[in-house]
């Protein structure tokens, strides 16, 4: 049988074994967790047992969790909960109107940015280093007592790019604004501690580290601002409207317990993975280029760009080899341009359109990543011998 | 597992990309008789093709060609390389990205834009087969000017788009997407929008 070699973990993770045990045992606990019978508490413990366990590995409280129906609705909440304008909310519409955020972060963050722009809020994109970090400088000159909210990623999803978090958002509390943080690719991948970050909203997803799509959740930091984007229910304090999805909620706890002891073990041997990785396609691979921060990135992460190679056609030739990776150029997005991220942090088109995106993950072993390695030889070398570039 | 799922493309494409047919490895060594080039790596595809001709009977008696693009763009030209065998210039010249869409087994409709250049360097390399062996008048009678390099749009696509009713520049870019990827072409794209607008709707 020919090798499978599974290296796109930023785009979703399979279930841990452990986790998919779980949502099996809770997908008999249907009671509705509203209830007051029994068969609703059976479900209600489900549901808090794994928002105390989330909330306590990013040393949260459980009551300061939302859960959600994905990370991109985690996101949206908090860009749209300042500019609520209904009166009887308890996050009045503020009197600020400009937000920070920047150039790379996902485009659920950017899309809403979008939407507010439209509504007349001023909406500040900051620029990238090569290696993805955001400009500090820039940042400290735009930021005012007109900012009512910055919101920035933590670490990158296709760079692997980690930003100074406790810094942006000294800078953000400094100024009165709120400050936001997108850890989707950072929680259960790097530590992540609420109060030495001192951030206000975090946003999190079940799916990138082993448990199930479909689960997202907001950390809320007591006393700030709330507003629900979906209303209708009491439900999460009546910060979420809709039945809790009770299945995936066990999921997600589960994947987080496993996360208290695998992370630190798993980010060491991934690390030794990026390496290995590394040196092989710079020995057997000429005209390339790593892109993202060499020392700031997701242990698992590595993104590189191949000169005269275009990574749809990368991307396809591996997917016969039985690997599957990911690609910032246009042609795989089904539009026109190539990735934002790789583009904001300066790379020439052509860089972009040539990127590939490995994200490795606890199933992958050095024998999958001296077989990739060998097969991203010959694939390139096959693509160069009909390129009309050299 | 692979074979469960259908590819993300025809079989068609997928056997040209993964056995691409007549590509051009020693361009220095080859005697072409015609050879044009399309696209831009800049927008993510760039086409080579060379042609040689049986001036006999005025056909086209090889095609190589060499691409930088992602599989429907590589898919698309080897396919291109084996339907112009022995079809005469003219035939080959009017050939256009539905035809080869076509003989793929289909595309998606993004992709015919995007990716299926081959015939605009099939065309450039006539072109140039007719400048080479003198028939310039063969040239000017046939060609089409690119405007949008990154697009490959002509200015008898944009005449087209101005007759089918776009009259600002973002309407042209809607009927064409000229001026979608690294803009360069916008300052002659509007010359020539209003140069067509005068020329079919002024009194
Ligand atoms: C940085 C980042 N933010 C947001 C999302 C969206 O999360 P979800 O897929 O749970 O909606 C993703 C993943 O796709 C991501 O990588």
């Amino acid at each position: 049988m020919k090798r499978k070699v599974y290296l796109d973990h930023n785009a979703t993770t399979p279930l841990h074994p452990e986790v998919k045990k779980t949502m099996i045992e809770a997908m008999d606990a249907f009671g509705n967790p509203s209830s007051l019978h029994s068969f609703g508490r059976q479900a209600r413990r489900i549901i808090d047992d794994a928002r105390d366990r989330i909330a306590s590995f990013i040393d949260g409280k459980g009551e300061d969790i939302v859960f959600s129906g994905s990370g991109s609705e985690a996101n949206n909440t908090v860009l749209n909960l300042l500019y609520c304008a209904a009166r009887h909310c308890e996050a009045p519409h503020t009197k600020r109107h400009q937000i920070i955020t920047s150039q790379i972060e996902h485009p659920c963050i950017l899309e809403a940015a979008a939407c507010l722009e439209e509504r007349g809020i001023d909406v500040v994109y900051l620029p990238v280093d090569r290696t993805g970090k955001i400009d500090m400088d820039k940042y400290s000159s735009l930021i005012s007592d007109k900012t009512a909210l910055v919101t920035v990623m933590m670490a990158n999803n296709e760079i692997g790019t980690i930003q100074d978090i406790k810094e942006i958002g000294k800078i953000a509390h400094k100024h009165g604004a709120m400050f936001h943080t997108d850890a989707i690719q950072a929680v259960g991948k790097i530590p992540v501690n609420v109060h030495e970050l001192g951030v206000d909203y975090i946003s999190l997803s079940a799916h990138k580290i082993y448990g199930p799509k479909g689960v997202g959740a907001l950390y809320v930091s007591p006393g700030v601002p709330f507003c629900p984007f979906i209303r209708g229910g009491h439900q999460e304090k009546g910060r979420r409207a809709g039945t809790e999805n009770t299945i995936g909620i066990a999921g997600f706890g589960k994947a987080i317990e496993m996360r208290v002891t695998e992370m630190a073990p798993e980010a060491k041997r991934l690390l030794s993975l990026k390496a290995r990785l590394k040196a092989g396609i710079e020995k057997n691979v000429p005209n390339i280029q790593f892109n993202g921060h060499p020392a700031d990135s997701l242990p698992g992460t590595l993104n590189v760009s191949f000169f005269g190679a275009e990574g749809e056609a990368i991307l396809l030739y591996l997917d016969l080899e039985g690997i599957a990776v990911s690609t910032g150029s246009a042609c795989a997005s089904g539009s026109l341009d190539p990735s934002h991220v790789l583009i904001a942090a300066g790379l020439p088109a052509e860089e972009a359109h040539g990127s590939i995106r490995i994200s490795m993950g606890r199933d992958n072993t050095e024998e999958d990543i001296d077989y990739t390695v060998e097969k991203i030889a010959l694939v390139i070398d096959k693509i160069r011998k009909m390129s009309t570039v050299r | 597992m692979d074979n469960k799922f259908q590819w993300v493309y025809s079989e068609k494409v997928k056997d040209h990309f993964i056995h691409p047919r007549n590509v051009l490895e020693d361009e220095a060594k080859y005697n072409a008789d015609g050879r044009g080039i399309v696209g831009n790596i800049k927008c993510g595809d760039e086409m080579i093709v060379a042609i040689k001709v049986d001036k006999e009977k005025n056909t086209i008696a090889e095609c190589k060609w060499k691409t930088y693009g992602c599989a429907s763009a590589i898919a698309s030209t080897s396919i291109l390389s084996e339907i112009v065998i022995g079809k005469t210039l003219d035939q080959a010249y009017h050939l256009t990205a539905k035809d080869i869409a076509k003989e793929l087994g289909g595309l998606p409709e993004h992709k015919i834009h995007c990716s299926v250049l081959g015939h605009k360097a099939l065309r450039a390399a006539i072109e140039d087969y007719y400048t080479r062996s003198g028939m310039t008048d063969k040239v000017e009678e046939e060609k089409a000017h690119i405007i949008c390099q990154c697009m490959n749009v002509t200015d008898i696509e944009i005449e087209q788009a101005v007759l089918e009713g776009a009259r600002t520049y973002l309407e042209l870019q809607e009927h064409t997407k000229l001026g979608t990827v690294c803009g360069q072409c916008k300052d002659k794209a509007i010359q020539m929008l209003e140069e067509y607008k005068k020329k079919h709707f002024s009194k």
